[in-house]
């Protein structure tokens, strides 16, 4: 067998009805993942709605609400394995007013499969999808060009879609673009290849999930590693231990390595790095640590290392700043984005406060027009701006890193999420 | 295969952990004694290591237990070193806060509701741990790692904080209190994983042994001093293990020859119901019979 593959987490985005949940329920019946219990819930109430059919997006859309209205509401989260790969699904609403839990959903995918109903090609929510997975930084897309039984298993409708979409996406960022063409309602090429679409000889969407790799899209060049808790055990068997628990943001963390605290700029060296098993064993540090273990690091001296700081290497640092440059995705239907108005901003384990000092601009998501005369953002309107902080952060460019790159904003007085940010370095 | 994905859910895990002790003034753990609230204990350890966990647990006890799960509990504090909580439904009932349903098929369970909830009013919990799953059930699916509660102890499905990337919003008034789910990416198969690779101790109702049983609504249960049969219901012994643990009135084993970790493991990977399909009377009331019991505040 070849080396084990992450898991993978991806999520499913698109406009309404274009049958995401529906592909989800494929997905997880034709590769047997559906309990019993669960398949036979689902054939009971379809048949109590007097649905002819098994409406697999039962499976998905949980919520009262949603099934009282036929949508999806909020991200559902469904697990499942084949003997090659383990996979988490967010399954994201496609109602423009839920785009807020769209985005919670795509913030930590893998992938994005973005789903086209053949018969209409790209419409609006298409392209506020594309434009967000591409904002978002999602390494992978699929365009899952659904529904082709409905147009005839039609090879020229499906080069036309991705013609249509290929020429809009120019001016996004997206890496690495997949075009499937499936019928999820029938089956064809989500598990087993179509025996309607000879003229398709890429892989079934299934099998390109198996088989994506996604260990490279980790950033290991910049080490940078936020405090989030400090560890002093104060026992008799370890009176002076003191540890910076954490998780590496990028890069890869070693017992040795040359390293500086930020904000204070004092230099140490890593001593050793703990997990529990290493303590247990007796063992002195692991290897190594990188982006997604979560760790404790030792220091060789003993510096003031608080939670909120952030450890890299001297050479390589992120910028320290109190202001800002980045795309804001509102999300509060209460309040609209403010200029001066002052929220609380989390970004990694630093918490601070802070004000947008100037909307750039709004971005119209079906032109790709800025509004450079905007001076207000709605809910699920996305723009341009500079925020000035009551104290420095440690930020990368979102492109080059998700974690130090992106932050939140918290309305004070209602302590509502009400902003998704993604840091621009200035002169980029 | 199992390896990679369990270090990843693993480290996700200790991370939520390690986020709540730093932002919250009085976290608590909810311990059932059940897997996955043991698994839950476990990576808490390892979160902290080799410092203690910062944060007492808490039973929500319905008074209505299987025994070996109490001898389980007593002595997993002990060994932990940990604070033990218990909220007594028993004492909630004597308080008058809450009325116990009677009758053979009565059960405490929605009580446990009222009792978790005044006690966290009364310790002042501000974050509070729970095992969940987003594979058990289809409520649960949609939840947040960080789930908001208001002062009512209630749950909007509606209207869901976003939650992006790992950027967790914590910020709440007084008297409300954040459930957090670190467990929410896990599945059953993991759980049991994670127990097996780990070697972590559970209470012996996990494995396959012999117990007089009967059946009812086509689930086995267990015959014990807490239920009542009903006329025409016979007991008769079986070889049964439980899937889940709740209160004793409510939870129905499954005919079972997994004895060790290894045969649940691979009972686990090829099981074609869920667990709580499999075990909980409680999940069958109505098709949205979780979400209602959640939104008013239930775990």
């Amino acid at each position: 067998m070849s080396a084990p593959l992450e898991p993978l987490r991806f999520a499913t985005v698109g406009s309404v009805d274009d049958g995401k949940s529906t592909l989800i329920g494929r997905l997880l019946h034709d590769s047997k993942s559906i309990f019993e219990d669960q398949l036979e819930h689902v054939e009971a109430v379809s048949k109590k709605r007097g649905n002819d059919y098994v409406d697999l997006a039962l499976l998905t859309d949980g919520l009262r609400a949603e099934r009282e209205q036929g949508i999806t509401i909020d991200v559902a989260y469904r697990y499942f394995s084949t003997p090659r790969r383990n996979f988490i699904i967010a399954d994201c609403p496609g109602h423009i007013q839920y785009t807020r839990n769209m985005i919670t959903g795509a913030s930590t995918v893998d992938l994005a499969t973005l789903l086209i109903d053949a018969r209409n090609g790209v419409v609006e929510q298409t392209r506020r999808h594309s434009l967000l997975v591409s904002l978002l930084g999602v390494p992978h897309l699929v365009i899952a060009v659904n529904k082709m039984d409905l147009v005839d298993y039609s090879q020229e409708r499906f080069d036309e879609i991705r013609a249509q979409f290929t020429e809009f996406a120019q001016k996004l960022e997206l890496r690495d673009v997949t075009f499937i063409p499936m019928s999820a309602f029938e089956g064809d090429n989500v598990v087993d290849r179509s025996p309607n679409m000879g003229w398709y000889e890429g892989s079934t969407f299934l099998n390109h999930l198996e088989s994506l790799y996604v260990a490279s899209d980790d950033n290991l060049i910049d080490a940078r590693f936020p405090v989030q808790y400090v560890i002093r055990p104060h026992t008799t068997a370890h009176q002076d231990y003191r540890g910076y628990a954490g998780t590496p943001a990028a890069g890869a963390m070693k017992p040795g390595d040359e390293v500086v605290v930020l904000p204070s700029g004092l230099e140490t060296t890593v001593a050793g790095i703990d997990t529990f098993d290493s303590l247990a064993d007796g063992s002195s540090s692991v290897a190594e640590a990188r982006p997604g273990d979560a760790v404790t690091v030792r220091l060789a001296d003993n510096l003031d290392v608080s939670r909120g700081d952030m450890i890299c290497r001297p050479h390589n640092r992120p910028e320290v700043t109190q202001d800002l440059e980045a795309m804001i995705c509102w999300m509060d239907s209460a309040a609209s984005l403010t200029p001066r108005t002052i929220y609380t901003l989390k970004h990694t384990t630093r918490t601070v406060r802070a004000m947008v000092t100037d909307l750039r601009y709004r971005l119209d998501i079906n032109t790709m027009r800025r509004d450079e005369d905007a001076t207000t953002l709605e809910m699920n309107e996305i723009g341009r701006a500079v925020l000035r902080c009551t104290e420095p952060i440690f930020v990368d460019d979102y492109r080059r890193n998700r974690v130090t790159g992106s932050f939140i904003l918290i309305d004070e007085s209602t302590n509502q999420t009400v902003a998704g940010g993604m840091i621009r370095r200035t002169n980029t | 295969m199992s390896t990679t994905t369990l270090h990843s859910l693993e480290s996700e895990a200790i991370s939520i952990f390690r986020e709540v002790a730093a932002e919250f003034e009085r976290p608590v753990l909810l311990f059932s004694g059940g897997k996955d609230s043991v698994v839950m204990l476990h990576l808490a350890q390892r979160a902290f290591a080799p410092g203690r966990i910062p944060f007492p647990i808490m039973h929500v006890d319905t008074g209505h237990n299987f025994d070996e799960l109490m001898e389980f509990r007593d002595r997993t504090v002990d060994e932990f070193g940990v604070d033990l909580v218990v909220a007594s439904v028993q004492e909630s009932i004597d308080a008058g806060r809450v009325r116990e349903d009677t009758g053979p098929q009565a059960t405490r369970n929605p009580l446990q509701t009222v009792t978790l909830l005044d006690a966290i009013a009364e310790h002042g919990f501000d974050a509070v741990f729970g095992g969940g799953r987003r594979d058990e059930e289809r409520a649960r699916a949609k939840e947040r790692i960080y789930s908001h509660r208001d002062e009512f102890g209630q749950w909007d499905p509606k209207n869901q904080r976003p939650e992006l990337w790992n950027l967790y919003n914590a910020r709440h008034r007084k008297g409300e209190h954040l459930r957090v789910f670190p467990l929410s990416n896990w599945t059953e198969l993991d759980i049991w994983r994670f127990i097996n690779e780990r070697d972590v101790p559970l209470p012996p109702l996990y494995f396959a042994h012999s117990r007089q049983v009967f059946a009812r609504d086509g689930m086995l249960m267990a015959v014990n001093r807490h239920v009542q049969m009903l006329d025409g219901e016979e007991a008769f012994e079986a070889t049964v293990r439980f899937r889940t643990i709740g209160d004793a009135t409510c939870t129905a084993a499954v005919e079972s020859a997994a004895f060790t970790v290894d045969d649940i493991v691979a009972e686990t990977a090829v099981a074609r119901i869920t667990e709580r399909g499999a075990t909980r009377a409680d999940d069958r009331v109505s098709e949205a019979g979780m979400e209602d019991r959640k939104r008013k505040g239930y775990f």
